[in-house]
């Protein structure tokens, strides 16, 4: 599936999105995850409570299930307007 | 309807007077802009503001399609900008079109409260010292439970 990451997570991972393979059957088995990989999504993942989830560009919760998705977004909350 | 997520500046009052000329059966028109506006301490030098282009349009169209049914607006429109901006410059415009104003102004507060914490945008204020993200405020998550 495709990770994207915006804002200060963006920064902290590096990247603005890529390709991952994963098993994970949830977001928060994705996270968990990507934690265990590199140190660089520690820092990212570190409060989940500061983030907020798209799956497919919809808003979501962390333990929503990934079955079928094709596009996971992390971002912290919106500051539009 | 218009929804427009751009990078380029816009005209307030052309935008205006575009949209209150084009709406039929409309006896109020309210209007709403954000400003970028300078840190209290001053030496904002740009406002950096992102945002998700896949998902930002269908975002605003959910908001703006749920704002139209609930105060039966005869017509809104939402220009939202994204890229670098200077303090003073249009961030944003709404405006909404209905027969009485109540409806339009309340409208338009609900579209802003919900494009402030539900658009996928995110603003990074730069000074010489650098760019810090601007965090969302509890208000603004708060501001929603009155809808």
């Amino acid at each position: 599936m495709q990770v994207l990451y915006f804002a200060w997570v963006r920064e902290r991972i590096g990247v603005p999105r890529e390709a991952v393979e994963t098993e994970a059957a949830t977001v928060a088995d994705l996270v968990a995850d990507l934690i265990a990989r590199e140190d660089r999504y520690a820092a990212a993942f570190a409060d989940l409570s500061a983030l907020r989830v798209a799956l497919d560009q919809e808003l979501a919760e962390f333990d929503a299930p990934l079955a079928g998705v094709r596009e996971v977004a992390f971002f912290p909350p919106m500051t539009g307007g | 309807m218009r929804i427009a997520v751009q990078a380029e500046s816009f005209d307030l009052g052309a935008e205006a007077n575009a949209f209150a000329a084009g709406v039929a059966g409309a006896g109020a028109v309210v209007t709403f802009t954000g400003v970028v506006r300078d840190l209290p301490e001053g030496g904002l030098q740009a406002m950096e503001i992102e945002h998700y282009p896949g998902m930002t349009q269908k975002a605003i169209t959910a908001i703006a399609e749920e704002a139209t049914q609930r105060w039966g607006l005869c017509d809104l429109l939402v220009i939202h900008r994204y890229g670098r901006l200077a303090p003073g410059e249009a961030i944003m415009m709404v405006a909404t079109a209905a027969a009485h104003r109540a409806a339009a102004f309340e409208a338009a507060e609900f579209l802003m409260d919900y494009l402030k914490s539900r658009a996928p945008f995110w603003k990074k204020e730069i000074t010489t010292a650098g760019g810090d993200w601007v965090a969302a405020k509890d208000a603004d998550e708060a501001a929603l439970d009155r809808w």
